[in-house]
């Protein structure tokens, strides 16, 4: 349900601008919130194949991202399911990524979605909305004794 | 992190449901309203109203008060604005990944056109 959409216009063609995004010598460039440097960056460019990219922010702590790609329309389209190592936030969620030829270069839409499925269903699975259940039947059950 | 995503967790599962959300949004125009109130907007019977407060107020999104035997309800925003800062995080993270992506790759067009491609 919750998701970010971001659009950039960038003088350079879909082609140049799809190699940039997938290749590991490109994403060593940019990947990553701050100037703080890419470790590691593996990509297996095809349907089903996997990447993941390590990388440490201008804070010094280190993150590590990965996931699978979905779809590869190059230079048009990419879809890819993602994932963060560790504790930050659990689950997997999906990016897409459409590049336009326009007159100046490339429009680029950006899509991170799905960013909250996979911890809410597991919240519900943990009992959480049970417990809640449980106190909306007390809940319920006392409103009808009152009104009886 | 635990504690942090736990709560997120429970914004957003809160948040997924339109009447809650309907009550959220209603609840940021105005400041606090009783619940008989809040349920007439709605096609659903009070004690159904009741649950998806009970919801709300689980999570942390609003808090009810009684006086008399009138029970306000008030927006709590502190649930929210975590939950804005947590997607602002996503946002810094991609939108300063496809800033430095458009200098590279602007780079990348120029040392192309120099080769004459």
């Amino acid at each position: 349900m919750t998701s970010l959409t971001l659009v950039r216009r960038i003088a350079a063609r879909p082609s140049i601008v799809f190699e940039a995004l997938t290749s590991p010598e490109g994403i060593v460039h940019w990947w990553g919130p701050d100037a703080g440097p890419v470790l590691l960056a593996e990509t297996d460019v095809r349907v089903g194949g996997r990447f993941r990219v390590r990388f440490r922010t201008l804070d010094g702590s280190e993150h590590e991202s990965s996931g699978e790609y979905l779809e590869i329309v190059n230079p048009a389209r990419l879809a890819m399911s993602w994932r963060w190592k560790g504790g930050e936030d659990p689950g997997e969620s999906l990016v897409e990524i459409d590049l336009r030829g326009i007159a100046e270069g490339t429009e680029l839409t950006f899509t991170h979605s799905r960013l909250r499925d996979e911890s809410t269903r597991r919240s519900h699975e943990e009992g959480w909305n049970g417990a809640l259940d449980k106190l909306q039947y007390h809940f319920s059950h006392s409103i009808e004794r009152r009104s009886s | 992190m635990v504690n942090y995503n736990t709560q997120l967790d429970r914004t957003f599962a809160a948040l997924v449901d339109p009447t809650r959300r309907a009550i959220l949004a209603r609840l940021e125009r105005e400041d606090g309203a009783s619940v008989s109130e809040l349920a007439k907007p709605f096609a659903i019977k009070l004690p159904a109203v009741m649950k998806h407060l009970d919801v709300l107020v689980e999570a942390g999104l609003v808090t009810r008060s009684k006086l008399g035997r009138t029970v306000t309800v008030r927006l709590s925003p502190q649930p929210m604005r975590a939950a804005l800062d947590w997607l602002r995080r996503y946002e810094r993270f991609w939108s300063g990944s496809l800033d430095r992506l458009a200098v590279y790759a602007e780079r990348k067009e120029a040392e192309a056109r120099k080769r004459g491609r």
